[in-house]
């Protein structure tokens, strides 16, 4: 499930990030004529067309994956956590019928009601990433029922979607999405830049990818700092981990790096900068911060791993944003190519994004620990009672990983395939 | 009419939509596996440019159906899901080798033998998918979730051969002259190897005694058995005729028939464990705020069909 959910989240923020790059190359070709953005929107639909096919694939796999590995977690939540499932059923039907529309539709749509349909895609990729989100959101913070003698009694699903969490968590995912769609593409053709200067196609591909970057880039270190905000007031334990914060402290240090050691209660080898901690978490200096060990030892999560984990995304966080601001500085917004160190520099930021988003949800997850959904229910009494369970988690394991390297293969394929020239717009549709 | 009531009737409409555009695109893949004769490659380039713009719509019907299950009778699908544990392991490989192996085949032009390769997993897990969930159907007709037993093996065979139907005759609506004979011609052996199924499996049923066989010859059941059957003849004659047109909403019909005639037997029985939809259910919150949801849902989603279709489907001959 772990590694099956580590793969759908890199399709998944494909799927929400690449339909936005597709309305500003669409939009930007309708908008001044020049080819490059419509050989660059085909290409793309031709990702896109891969990406969808494993995409949807990938969602039908985890859907079934909740009912068979996770039977007893799914009869407890069904009737909590099923609507926002519900309604990613909805988003993801819209989505599924206009991408239909985009990808076979080039030729038998006017060149502006084509690029309305991508709109939809956008919209509904949006909604169904906030959905699912939502329920991680009711795992981390459970509302809308109570337990009566062990049976679920009072159901609320309005309440258990629009959990203390959601508001946080979807912003915070949502951008990761765009922020990694936006550095990744640009790495890609940054790539492409350093093996030819003059792939004028590609500069084109790292301006719009880049626009989408820095807008999201700022926005993400905001919403982050809500998060762990949010963390600080209604999962203090997940904070004290993330921090490697052991002992309740006044004036707690902000902790960079370092490596926690769960069994002597510290951490040892961060750059510690005194009384950071609490202003972040609650705008004093002198706030007091609870420290993992104020809480029981059967609840705490492995702290190591969040800790690294969150230093890892909060790092790649900060990195990234000085990237895009060199870019934004030195191509003043992309008037001009990126020079070669710049161009190294947009390669390196896409894994950055891609491990900046991957440490987050190691941190969500990993600091939810040991519970699945937390103060209910445990983790390790959600687990099917099916047999052969090892045979079939690492079997769809293998399947996802072929998958995803079958992905990058075809991506690679697309990327070699010139793209064939179509007629230019036709007169009188351009807008 | 109850909430419970409501929402197993959008569950079976789904489940029935499902079978009839999903089974149309499984039949698909059957199809370009058996392509053969001169026009083989034809068939497989009617075949491709028949699902391309549809197959990932037409498998979203099944995500609604799990979880609409999943929503409102959590209890159901958590015994579905244990109880037809292999069936649907089966099935979920099935459909990602399936669905993967006809994006990557489209991508893999230039190199002929992996298209070849890609277009036999496509071709082997169109069979598979439908064959295990005809079987786990099967498996709850026979009680006990017995998928292995005669019977249910029986149904994933006739569950191949309904999908290969359906998908033969709706070509005929996609192709024209030597293509569409050729179409004509498989849908003409499909709708036969159906009615052999559809006679063979209440054999295997009279000899091996499912827990839904007395169900299965009940009045309601038998009703629509009739119906089915007349159906059936009427596709035939269409077919024979060259009516396609009407030929299409006869296997539409024909299906929607099979389904219902499994619908109204299972009915007594629901699912080892289960013995009450109501004790099944999810709280009464739960089912209205779905059912608003379906209501919301719908008014976007039936437009978007519609274009959808109307785009691809009605111009048959414009792209």
């Amino acid at each position: 499930m772990g590694t099956s959910l580590a793969f759908h989240f890199v399709f998944a923020a494909l799927g929400v990030g690449l339909p936005v790059l597709m309305i500003l190359v669409e939009g930007l070709w309708l908008r001044t004529g020049d080819r490059r953005y419509y050989r660059l929107a085909r290409t793309w639909s031709r990702a896109m067309l891969v990406l969808f096919a494993i995409g949807a694939v990938s969602g039908t796999t985890l859907a079934f994956e909740l009912g068979l590995l996770w039977p007893v977690f799914m009869r407890n939540s069904g009737a909590v956590i099923g609507i926002p499932f519900s309604i990613e059923g909805f988003a993801f039907f819209i989505e599924a019928i206009f991408i239909g529309i985009y990808l076979y539709g080039w030729d038998r749509l006017s060149p502006v009601a084509h690029w309305l349909c991508s709109f939809p895609i956008a919209i509904s990729g949006a909604l169904s990433a906030a959905s699912v989100v939502s329920v991680n959101a009711w795992m981390n913070t459970p509302a809308g029922f109570r337990l009566a003698n062990g049976v679920i009694a009072d159901v609320d699903p309005w309440a258990a979607i629009f959990n203390p969490a959601t508001t946080s968590e979807v912003l915070h995912t949502t951008l990761a999405a765009y922020v990694f769609v936006g550095f990744a593409t640009a790495a890609v053709y940054a790539l492409a830049l350093l093996r030819n200067r003059k792939d004028g196609d590609a500069a084109g591909a790292v301006r719009v990818a880049m626009l989408v970057a820095l807008t999201a880039i700022p926005l993400q270190l905001v919403a982050g700092d809500f998060s762990a905000r949010f963390d600080a007031h209604r999962e203090p334990l997940k904070l004290a981990s993330e921090e490697g914060q052991f002992e309740t402290q006044r004036g707690a240090p902000l902790r960079i790096g370092g490596l926690p050691d769960p069994s002597a209660h510290t951490t040892r080898f961060a750059l510690e900068i005194p009384r950071l901690l609490s202003f972040l978490a609650y705008d004093d200096f002198e706030a007091e911060v609870r420290g993992v060990d104020a809480f029981p030892a059967a609840d705490r999560p492995p702290v190591p791993a969040v800790h690294l984990a969150f230093d890892l995304m909060v790092g790649s966080g900060f990195a990234l944003l000085a990237i895009a601001l060199w870019w934004s500085l030195a191509t003043r917004l992309g008037r001009h190519e990126p020079n070669a160190a710049l161009s190294r520099a947009l390669v390196v930021s896409g894994v950055l994004a891609l491990l900046a988003m991957e440490a987050g949800w190691l941190v969500t997850e990993e600091g939810r620990q040991p519970w699945i959904v937390a103060g209910f229910w445990r983790t390790s009494d959600a687990v099917t009672t099916a047999p052969a369970l090892d045979l079939t988690f690492y079997g769809f394991s293998l399947i996802y990983v072929l998958l995803a390297a079958t992905l990058g293969w075809s991506f690679r394929n697309i990327a070699r395939e010139p793209v064939r020239e179509k007629p230019a717009i036709p007169s009188g549709t351009k807008p | 009419m109850n909430d419970i009531t409501l929402v197993v009737l959008i569950g079976l409409a789904a489940l029935t939509l499902y079978a009839l555009f999903g089974g149309a695109d499984f039949g698909g893949g059957v199809w370009d596996l058996l392509a053969a004769g001169p026009r083989r490659d034809a068939q497989r380039e009617a075949i491709s440019h028949a699902m391309g713009p549809v197959w990932e719509t037409n498998h979203v019907w099944l995500i609604f159906v799990i979880v609409l299950l999943f929503t409102c009778f959590p209890a159901a699908f958590a015994a579905l899901s244990v109880g037809l544990y292999v069936p649907l392991t089966l099935v979920l490989i099935g459909i990602i080798l399936r669905g993967a192996a006809f994006a990557f085949r489209a991508q893999a032009y230039r190199d002929e033998r992996l298209v070849q390769t890609m277009g036999r997993i496509f071709g082997m897990a169109s069979i598979i998918t439908p064959f295990f969930f005809g079987a786990a159907v099967g498996g709850l007709a026979a009680g006990k979730f017995a998928w292995y037993s005669p019977f249910a093996l029986g149904v994933g065979v006739f569950a191949v051969a309904l999908c290969a139907q359906i998908a033969a005759v709706f070509l005929t609506l996609e192709t024209d002259g030597a293509l569409r004979e050729d179409f004509r011609a498989r849908a003409i052996a499909a709708t036969l190897a159906v009615a052999a199924m559809a006679s063979l499996t209440p054999w295997i049923a009279a000899l091996t005694k499912p827990a839904t066989f007395a169900a299965l010859t009940a009045h309601g059941t038998l009703l629509d058995v009739a119906l089915t059957g007349l159906v059936a003849v009427a596709l035939l004659a269409g077919l024979w005729l060259r009516r396609y047109a009407l030929a299409r909403v006869l296997v539409a019909c024909e299906t929607v028939g099979i389904l219902v005639g499994w619908y109204i037997a299972q009915a007594g029985f629901l699912i080892p464990g289960i013995t009450t939809l109501a004790a099944a259910a999810s709280p009464a919150t739960t089912l209205r705020v779905f059912i608003w949801l379906v209501a919301i849902g719908a008014l976007f989603l039936l437009p978007s069909l519609l274009l959808l279709f109307g785009l691809f489907k009605a111009s048959r001959r414009a792209g």
